[in-house]
């Protein structure tokens, strides 16, 4: 095995017998589910409704009632969850000295940061991956459009993987897990505002690139269904600058 | 092996080392002692290329660490003063991970880790988790880590510390018989320990080297006299007096009991043998007469207690 496969397995391995996972898992599992019922619920209600009203059989929209709901929540639910899966990372090696055995280690801080990344992201899609039992057990009982649900999907992986990289960049700037966690809902906060500054400033120029730099109109976009490559490449620099930054903390450390 | 060249570490305006210099032979064991807060860590972390040096530079069996760090990394054992361990993984896991993290080819992870449990006694503890292991198996499983890849150097900062005295001789002797096939350097603040295993000793203080020889090169070079204990059966009361009549003998005292007195003479004169013909004719039953040298402890004391700018002393040899 590689040393990067090494560090991205006993990663898992932490992640696996860490009340934090098992906590973190279970409320992001627990409130997807949730709110797929209060939308299921909402969506039958409007049907009777219009049954009543038009005495007439309706196909109603799933892909607007549930879906784009659940994603819309659920978006907001990561910058809440995610921090909490990366503020270990980083934090808990430099508390407990581990980053030296690291850091002596033929591996590259490059290799240490995306092995750290990935297997936080292999967690974050793993949980992710469940929540798509909902889609699947409601395809049995209704019929509704597939595409609006991946690229749903889609958005919600690539918004957990940004989180995820602020979450990362968060934990090497401080010993403290909690400090950590606030530091990356700081970040993620004021990256999600910069929507509302640009909505604020309204067409100009400066509006237009304030709000790109804002997650929102990205994540809507996907959950709306429409494939864009600019919300892809968005979420991946956004991503990749975030390790950048990270990587130049963990080694800058090693010249104070 | 282990060439340390000028090397110079600040951080900010604090200057943690300044201009340290030395080098370790192939099959070396090189003690390295200071009081706290002299610079050995700081010097260990320059050399396992943790952090770079800000003036200077190292080499490690033929690579630089600054240019080469992956290939010096490879080749280094390294035992940090709080031994690395994550807490939720068993031993096995533990060396198994630092073993693949080490680039240890795969086929020779388990014998090497069969080999290092062995060597360190984990035997009986090798599928609990660290978590719940006492400080000296924490110690042992640190010392594992650094051994599990069989690196031709290793350099360990206070491998001893919290240890009990029979697992520190246990490790003593670990160490030793590492000599010959690996260089090692090893930081102690147990000045015994390192006339004990130590082939050579280097000494630091306020991050400047005060001295680098053996450590019965660096006694003998300390004395400024030569020193010799004397017991003898009957010692008449003007005792004291009759020896320092002898030829070359500089100053005679009382020893801690009457029977034994500490005579001194000129530094490179033996008068052993001037001193027991002399006793013997007096009559006084000789019982024992042995020279006095300079422990490590107070060679330490004496370099470190200097003045605010010690001046380096070196064997020229070693230039």
């Amino acid at each position: 095995m590689s040393p990067v496969n090494t560090l991205i397995a006993k990663e898992l391995r932490c992640f696996v017998v860490s009340p934090v996972f098992y906590v973190v898992g279970a409320v992001f599992l627990f409130i997807s589910g949730f709110l797929a019922q209060l939308m299921v619920v909402n969506a039958g209600q409007q049907a009777i409704r219009f049954l009543q009203m038009q005495n007439t059989y309706a196909q109603l929209n799933l892909n607007e009632l549930v879906f784009r709901p659940i994603f819309r929540s659920l978006d907001i639910v990561l910058i809440f969850l995610l921090p909490m899966l990366t503020m270990r990372l980083f934090a808990e090696e430099r508390k407990l000295r581990t980053i030296e055995l690291l850091l002596t280690s033929p591996i590259g801080v490059n290799e240490i940061i995306s092995a750290k990344f990935m297997s936080v992201l292999f967690i974050y899609l793993g949980l992710l991956g469940l929540t798509g039992l909902t889609p699947i057990v409601l395809s049995f009982y209704s019929a509704f459009n597939w595409d609006p649900i991946l690229t749903g999907y889609l958005g919600l992986a690539l918004q957990g993987a940004f989180f995820l990289a602020c979450g990362v960049l968060a934990s090497t700037l401080t010993e403290n897990q909690i400090v950590a966690a606030f530091l990356s809902f700081g970040i993620i906060i004021v990256v999600w505002l910069l929507g509302g500054l640009g909505a604020m400033l309204g067409d100009t120029t400066l509006g237009t690139v304030i709000s790109y730099l804002s997650f929102v109109e990205h994540s809507d976009r996907l959950i709306r269904g429409l494939l864009e490559a600019k919300d892809i490449v968005y979420y991946l620099s956004g991503t990749v600058l975030m390790l950048f930054i990270a990587h130049r903390v963990v080694d800058s450390h090693r010249w104070q | 092996m282990i060439t340390v060249h000028h090397i110079t570490k600040r951080y900010g305006n604090h200057v943690a080392i300044e201009n340290v210099t030395f080098d370790v032979k192939q099959g070396e064991i090189l003690g390295f002692l200071g009081p706290n807060g002299a610079g050995k860590t700081t010097t260990m972390r320059i050399i396992t290329c943790f952090m770079p040096a800000s003036e200077g530079t190292v080499e490690v069996a033929g690579f630089d660490c600054f240019e080469h760090p992956q290939e010096v990394k490879q080749r280094i054992g390294y035992l940090p003063e709080s031994p690395p361990l994550y807490q939720e993984l068993t031993v096995t896991e533990y060396l198994t991970f630092v073993g693949q993290l080490k680039r240890l080819p795969a086929s020779r992870v388990s014998s090497r880790m069969a080999h290092v449990i062995e060597q360190l006694g984990l035997g009986t503890v090798q599928h609990r988790v660290i978590g719940h292991l006492s400080k000296g198996f924490c110690q042992r499983v640190g010392l594992a880590q650094a051994l599990i890849h069989d690196p031709p150097v290793l350099i360990l900062d206070e491998p001893t510390v919290g240890l009990d005295p029979k697992q520190i001789i246990e490790i003593r002797e670990l160490i030793k018989s590492l000599a010959g096939s690996h260089t090692l350097i090893l930081s102690t603040h147990i000045l015994s320990e390192a006339t004990a295993i130590c082939n050579r000793v280097v000494i630091i203080d306020r991050g400047h080297i005060v001295a680098e020889d053996t450590p019965a090169q660096l006694s003998s070079r300390m004395r400024q006299s030569e020193k010799m204990s004397l017991m003898v059966k009957h010692p008449s009361d003007d005792w004291l007096e009759r020896l320092a009549s002898i030829p070359g003998v500089l100053q005679v005292v009382q020893g801690a009991t009457p029977e034994t007195s500490i005579i001194e003479c000129e530094l490179g004169q033996d008068l052993r043998e001037v001193i027991s013909q002399f006793v013997v004719g007096q009559g006084v039953g000789l019982l024992e007469l042995k020279p006095l040298s300079l422990s490590l402890e107070e060679v330490f004391l004496k370099l470190t207690q200097q003045d605010e700018h010690p001046t380096p002393m070196k064997d020229p040899s070693q230039v």
